[in-house]
């Protein structure tokens, strides 16, 4: 029972600082694969900071096979339109890496 | 399996994720460690990704430098050196959290200590083990580590890559190679046949009348169509492929006489490059994680154990279902795993998951093939996303296979920095 208040205690610093905070941070289901490839420097570009409208209609034209590709056209077929905005807007909102 | 908990407050700390949040403070206030073994593609990404969220992370690893496999096919074919494949740890001892350079010798689940080589231990709130393969050295007859000095394997990158990269490039003209290839499941499926299509390179290149010899304990395999259809392209008055419906798995080796065996046939060889079955890294089955398989069954989204609650395993070392056992599936996997386990130590639930992996083959030098897969949880195993991922087309133009080598560089290059760098 002595654990009671300090457990409260960090779960409130927890909530606080990093809890709420941390599961809004979440990559959204998918997106923290990408960056295997597009990271900074590589020939097939990063994605941190690119404008959320080109993220959504390139993953929508490798779908349809509308733009041409090696692979993604592949990859992007296991994620639909809001799968893709979440992922577009995740990148979005990071800062050029 | 772990023993049974001894004090109420570890019990709270075994009874889930909440419980392991909450029950840290009554033991002092701490907050949550995490303790990462090996310091591969899966573990030095997952230490990484756990101290960039804030969490107190030790990584450790005992060799001191890490040679990389992708890629590695290349050295042994006399395409590239092996420093392309070498990076030290230095960066990773400036990644903000703790690396420890030592052998995790064991774990001890039910008091949640990871014991090191000079005695030292490490408490974890939670473990993570990405300690990739061992070979077995008990399964093939005849093949044992001292075997692998005249038949290398070649399956972990460093000195048996060189050694088998010497061995060709020495061998005489009008030799002969033998390459064995292991039944499921093995480090990097596609991994044997990019190698015998680079060595059949070498040998049509720099060894007029040579000739690799493929000895296969599976009919099916990665990739097949377009390595097949590649080998008749390129390869074929020096490329002979016998698959396990031929005669082709391998049942006994003589390291001394250079000979190959299988149930049919008996191959004197110049070369030999033995690739044995393979399991869990050895900290793996310690720690009570590895099955009868050998391998490390999963929670498909958070990537704990099956068999030992608050030890997570990732890479090579865990049955991932669908998802194959590849660099790249190891950094994607990582990250998940480092997410769920940050949240399972805020007391929060973990996401369900989406991850990608892509391999990248060269049939020759600069003639690239993939396989790509998207996999989520389902039935409680990594599977397919249906109607994503598969191989490059066969009837791809030269361009696009240039791209897809370059593609494969350039990937090696940026996970590589930015896992290693």
């Amino acid at each position: 029972m002595r654990a009671a208040p300090a457990a409260l205690a960090l779960l409130a610093a927890l909530v606080g600082a990093a809890g709420a905070g941390a599961a809004e941070m979440r990559a959204p289901p998918g997106a923290s694969s990408c960056t295997g490839c597009h990271a900074r420097g590589a020939a097939m570009g990063a994605l941190a900071g690119r404008p959320e409208a080109e993220i959504v209609a390139a993953l929508a034209a490798f779908r349809t096979g509308a733009r041409p590709a090696t692979l993604m056209n592949r990859i992007a077929k296991g994620f639909d339109a809001a799968e893709s905005r979440a992922i577009a807007i995740w990148f979005a909102s990071q800062g050029a890496r | 399996m772990p023993r049974a908990p001894s004090a109420p407050t570890r019990r709270a700390v075994l009874g889930g994720a909440a419980a392991a949040a909450l029950a840290r403070p009554a033991l002092g206030g701490a907050p949550p460690r995490v303790v990462v073994v090996g310091a591969g593609f899966g573990g030095a990404t997952a230490a990484r990704c756990l101290a960039a969220g804030g969490v107190d992370t030790a990584l450790v690893e005992a060799a001191p430098r890490y040679v990389a496999c992708p890629g590695s096919n290349e050295v042994v074919a006399g395409l590239r050196g092996i420093e392309a494949q070498t990076f030290g740890y230095d960066a990773l001892g400036r990644a903000g959290f703790r690396l420890v350079r030592a052998t995790a010798d064991a774990v001890d689940p039910a008091a949640r200590r990871v014991r090191l080589g000079d005695g030292t231990e490490l408490p974890y709130d939670r473990l993570i083990l990405s300690p990739g393969i061992d070979l077995r050295f008990d399964a093939l007859p005849g093949y044992d580590a001292r075997a692998a000095e005249a038949m290398p394997h070649a399956w972990k990158a460093g000195e048996q890559t060189v050694l088998l990269a010497r061995q060709l490039a020495a061998m005489p003209e009008g030799g002969t190679v033998v390459l064995s290839v292991p039944a499921n499941p093995y480090r990097c499926p596609p991994g044997p046949y990019e190698r015998a299509s680079l060595i059949a390179h070498f040998l049509k290149t720099r060894k007029p009348r040579a000739k690799l010899i493929l000895l296969d304990a599976k009919d099916t395999f990665s990739k097949q169509k377009l390595f097949e259809a590649a080998w008749a392209r390129l390869y074929k008055d020096v490329l002979e492929v016998v698959p396990l419906a031929a005669g082709g798995q391998v049942s006994e080796v003589d390291p001394a006489g250079m000979v190959v065996r299988t149930d049919f046939a008996e191959v004197k060889a110049d070369v030999a490059c033995i690739i044995p079955p393979q399991r869990a890294g050895r900290i793996a089955a310690q720690a009570g994680c590895a099955d009868r398989s050998g391998w490390c069954p999963i929670d498909p989204a958070t990537f704990e154990s099956r068999l030992v609650p608050g030890i997570h395993v990732v890479g090579d070392a865990a049955i991932a279902g669908a998802m194959p056992k590849s660099a790249f599936s190891a950094n994607a996997q990582a990250k998940v795993c480092a997410q769920a386990v940050i949240d399972l130590l805020a007391g929060r639930e973990p996401e369900n998951p989406r991850l990608i992996n892509t391999c990248w083959s060269l049939v020759a030098p600069g003639d690239g093939i993939s396989i790509a897969g998207v996999f989520r949880p389902t039935d409680g195993l990594l599977a397919d996303v249906p109607g994503a991922g598969g191989i490059s087309p066969l009837d791809a133009p030269d361009a696009v296979r240039a791209q897809e080598a370059a593609y494969g560089e350039s990937w090696y290059r940026t996970i590589t920095r930015d896992v290693f760098g």
